[in-house]
C-alpha cells in the first residue's frame, strides 16, 4: 500500500493537471481571438466588471454540483434550494423589515441570511440522509426533493415575485468593494476554502474515493454514509449562497428564477474536468470552464448575437470537449498500436455510478 | 392466496395500482367529477404528451442511458413542421412525416454521440439540449406561432358521446396517439428480439457485447426512437394547446424522468416494464386531477407531486436492499 501509493498519487497528478491543461489551450487562445475581435470592449473595465459580477452565481451553483459529482452522485436540487434560500430572505426582509440601516439592522440581515442558510442545510440534510442512509440513487432522491422544495416554494409564494430590499443587500449585489464587486469577493471567499477542503483535507480525499469505488472506501474504514451527508449538506450550503447572491442581484425572488442553470451546471462541472462517473474533479478546472463559459457568454452579447447563441455555444464546447479526449485517446492508441485495450477504454458502467 | 397471485401482488406495479385504486376510491367518494367521461377524457388527452415522451425515454432508461434532450428535440420537430405546415398544405401525413423525420435524425444525432465519446449519455444529451434549444431560439427569437392551419386546429377525432348541451365526447387525437405509441413500445420491448437485446444491453453491456449483440446499434435505434417519439409527441401538444412555442416544452424533462422512475425502472438499466411507466403517468395525473377537484389550489400540485416522488424512490430503494439482504443469506446458506 505505502509503496503503490506515491505512484497512484502522481498519477493522479498527471491526469489532473492534464484537464487544466486542456482547458488552458481553450482559455488562451479564446483571450487572444476575443481581444483581436473585440478588444477594450471585452477587455476594459467595462466588460471585465460585467463578467465579475456575473460569473459568481453561475459558479457557485457549479461548485455546488461539483461536490456531489465528485462522489459520483448529482443533485438536482441545487436551484431549488437556492431559491428557497433566496425566498426566504426576501420574505424575512419584506415582512420584519429592520427599521434603521445602521448596524443593527445589519445584523437582523444576517441573521436572516444564517436562518436561510439554515432552512437551505435542511434540504441537504433530507438529500444525505436518503442517499447515504436510504440508499436512494442521488439523480432519483434529488429529483424529488427538487420538485417538492420547488412545489413548497410555489405553494406559499403563489408564484409571485418578492422585490424591494434593504440598502446593505443592494450593496452585496450591485455595490464594488476597492473597485472589485462584492459578488466576487464572497465568491472567492468561498472558493478558496472550498479548494482546500476538496484537494487537501481527508473528507475531500473521501469523497473523491467513494466517486472511484465506493464499497472499497468503507472497506478502507472511512465512514462513507457521513461522507456523503457533508456532500450534499456542502451542496445545499453553496447553493444557498447561490441563492444570497441572485436575491441581492436580482433585488427580486421568485420560485422558478434560475432554472435554466441546471443543466449548465453541470455543463460547467463536467467541462472543467469533474468526471460525470465520479472520483476525479478539481476546483481549478471548474474555475477555468466557469471563465470559457463567462467568456463567450459576455463575448456575444458585445458582438450582438442572440443570448441564445450562447446556450448553443456551451453545448458545442461541451461535445468537442469529448470528442477531443476520445480523439486523442484513439491517436494515442494507434502511436503504441500494439497495446492491447484497458479497462480505461471501455467507459460502460451505471448511470449513477454506484456499484453494480 | 395462489402462489402465482402472491408473486404477483408483490411487484412494483401492483403496489402501484393499489396506490393508484385507493386514490381513485377515495375521489370517487369525495367529489361527483371525478368519475366521468369527460374527466377521463380530458385527463388521458392532458397527459398524453407525458405518456408519449415516457414510452421513448422508458426505452432508452431500459438500456442503461438518459436522454434529457427530447424536450428541445420536440421544440425543434414542432416548430419545423408546422412552420412548414403554415407555407404549404401538406397535411396531417406530410406533418407528420416532418416531426418524425426531424426528431428521428435528432434522435440518432445523440445515439451517435452517446456511442462516439467516452463520457456519460447524460453529459452527452445536456449538451444537445443545449445546442438543439439554443439554435432554434436563435432562428425563431423566441416567437410564439398562434394561427395554425385549420385542418390542424381541428385534429381528428371520433365522437361517441354527445349530450344534451352539445359538448362532445371524442376519442381524439391525442388520446390515438398515446395508446398506440404504448402499443407499440411493448410489442418492441416484449415481443421481438431486439426487445431482449435492449434489456440485455441495459443489465451488463460487457457481457450483451461478448454475446454479439451490437451494443451501437442497439444506442442509435433506442435514441433514434425516443427522438421519433418527441416529434410525435410535440404534434400531439401543438394540437392539444393550439399554438407552438418554442420555449413551452424545455423544463419538463425531470416531469417525465419521474414519471418513468415512479413506474419502477432502474436508472441503471435492465429493468423497467410500459405497464410499470403507464401507472407511473397515471399516478401522477390522477394526483394533480384529484388535487383540482377537490379545490386544492393549483399552487399545491408541485409540492405533492414532490413528495410522491420521494415517497416512490425511499419505498423502491428499501425494496432493493431487502432483496439485496435476501439474496446475501441465501448465498451464504
Amino acid at each position: 500500500m505505502s509503496q503503490a501509493q506515491p505512484a497512484a498519487t502522481g498519477r493522479l497528478r498527471d491526469r489532473l493537471d492534464a484537464t487544466n491543461l486542456r482547458l488552458l489551450c481553450v482559455l488562451v487562445p479564446l483571450i487572444l481571438i476575443l481581444g483581436y475581435l473585440e478588444g477594450d470592449k471585452l477587455f476594459g473595465v467595462a466588460g471585465l466588471r460585467s463578467m465579475a459580477f456575473q460569473l459568481p452565481e453561475l459558479g457557485l451553483l457549479a461548485l455546488a454540483m461539483m461536490i456531489p459529482m465528485l462522489s459520483g452522485g448529482i443533485d438536482l436540487s441545487i436551484i431549488s434550494t437556492a431559491n428557497l434560500c433566496a425566498l426566504s430572505m426576501a420574505c424575512f426582509m419584506t415582512t420584519w423589515l429592520p427599521a434603521g440601516h445602521g448596524a443593527g439592522g445589519s445584523l437582523l440581515l444576517v441573521g436572516y441570511a444564517l436562518a436561510s442558510l439554515f432552512l437551505a442545510a435542511l434540504v441537504g440534510l433530507v438529500n444525505g440522509v436518503m442517499i447515504a442512509y436510504l440508499r436512494v440513487p442521488p439523480m432519483l432522491a434529488t429529483l424529488g426533493s427538487m420538485t417538492a422544495v420547488k412545489g413548497l416554494l410555489i405553494g406559499f409564494t403563489h408564484g409571485n415575485v418578492i422585490s424591494g430590499f434593504p440598502a446593505p443587500i443592494v450593496f452585496i449585489g450591485q455595490g464594488t468593494c476597492f473597485g472589485i464587486p462584492v459578488v466576487l469577493v464572497l465568491f472567492l471567499a468561498v472558493v478558496l476554502p472550498l479548494s482546500v477542503l476538496i484537494n487537501r483535507t481527508p473528507l475531500g480525499r473521501a469523497v473523491a474515493m467513494i466517486g472511484s469505488n465506493e464499497r472499497a472506501t468503507r472497506y478502507s474504514g472511512i465512514d462513507t454514509r457521513r461522507s456523503l451527508l457533508w456532500v450534499y449538506l456542502l451542496s445545499a450550503l453553496l447553493a444557498a449562497i447561490a441563492g444570497i447572491v441572485m436575491v441581492a442581484r436580482f433585488n427580486s425572488a421568485n420560485a422558478a428564477y434560475g432554472e435554466s442553470y441546471l443543466l449548465v451546471a453541470i455543463l460547467a462541472a463536467v467541462l472543467g474536468g469533474v468526471s460525470p462517473l465520479g472520483g476525479f474533479g478539481k476546483v481549478s478546472g471548474v474555475i477555468l470552464s466557469l471563465l470559457i463559459l463567462q467568456l463567450l457568454s459576455t463575448a456575444s452579447i458585445l458582438l450582438g448575437l442572440s443570448q441564445f447563441i450562447t446556450l448553443a455555444m456551451w453545448g458545442a464546447i461541451l461535445l468537442l470537449a469529448s470528442g477531443g479526449i476520445v480523439l486523442k485517446g484513439w491517436l494515442d492508441n494507434r502511436m503504441r498500436n500494439a497495446r492491447p485495450a484497458t479497462p480505461a477504454d471501455l467507459p460502460m458502467k451505471t448511470l449513477d455510478g454506484r456499484i453494480p | 392466496m395462489p402462489e402465482p397471485f402472491k408473486r404477483l401482488a408483490q411487484t412494483h406495479e401492483a403496489r402501484l395500482l393499489l396506490v393508484i385504486l385507493a386514490m381513485a376510491a377515495i375521489l370517487l367518494v369525495a367529489t361527483p367529477e371525478f368519475a366521468t367521461l369527460q374527466n377521463l377524457v380530458d385527463v388521458l388527452s392532458a397527459n398524453a404528451f407525458i405518456g408519449i415522451m415516457s414510452a421513448g425515454l422508458l426505452v432508452v432508461i431500459i438500456t442503461g442511458g438518459i436522454d434529457l434532450s427530447f424536450a428541445a428535440t420536440a421544440s425543434v420537430a414542432q416548430y419545423a413542421a408546422l412552420t412548414i405546415a403554415n407555407r404549404a398544405g401538406i397535411g396531417w401525413p406530410g406533418v407528420f412525416a416532418i416531426a418524425l423525420a426531424i426528431g428521428l435524425v435528432l434522435g440518432l444525432l445523440n445515439g451517435v454521440f452517446v456511442n462516439s465519446l467516452r463520457t456519460s449519455a447524460l453529459i452527452v444529451t445536456i449538451a444537445t439540449m443545449n445546442v438543439f434549444y439554443g439554435i432554434l431560439l436563435t432562428l425563431t427569437h423566441g416567437a410564439d406561432i398562434f394561427a395554425l392551419p385549420d385542418w390542424f386546429n381541428a385534429g381528428i377525432e371520433f365522437v361517441f358521446h354527445t349530450d344534451e348541451q352539445g359538448a362532445k365526447l371524442a376519442v381524439n387525437f391525442q388520446i390515438i396517439t398515446v395508446c398506440v405509441v404504448f402499443a407499440l413500445t411493448w410489442l418492441l420491448l416484449k415481443r421481438t428480439n431486439i426487445g431482449r437485446q435492449i434489456y440485455a444491453v441495459g443489465g451488463n453491456p460487457e457481457a450483451a457485447q461478448r454475446v454479439g449483440f451490437r451494443v451501437g446499434g442497439i444506442n442509435l435505434l433506442v435514441y433514434g426512437y425516443m427522438g421519433a417519439l418527441a416529434g410525435v409527441a410535440s404534434l400531439v401538444q401543438a394540437q392539444f394547446v393550439q399554438s407552438v412555442s418554442p420555449t413551452a416544452l424545455v423544463g419538463r424533462e425531470l416531469d417525465v424522468v419521474a414519471a418513468v422512475v415512479i413506474g419502477g425502472t432502474s436508472l441503471s438499466g435492465g429493468s423497467g416494464t410500459v405497464l410499470g411507466t403507464i401507472l407511473g403517468v397515471t399516478l401522477i395525473a390522477i394526483l394533480k386531477n384529484g388535487l383540482i377537484l377537490l379545490g386544492v389550489s393549483s399552487y399545491w400540485s408541485m409540492f405533492s407531486t414532490g413528495l410522491v416522488i420521494i415517497g416512490a424512490v425511499i419505498m423502491m430503494a428499501l425494496e432493493t436492499r431487502k432483496h439485496r439482504v435476501v439474496a446475501e443469506k441465501g448465498g451464504a446458506a
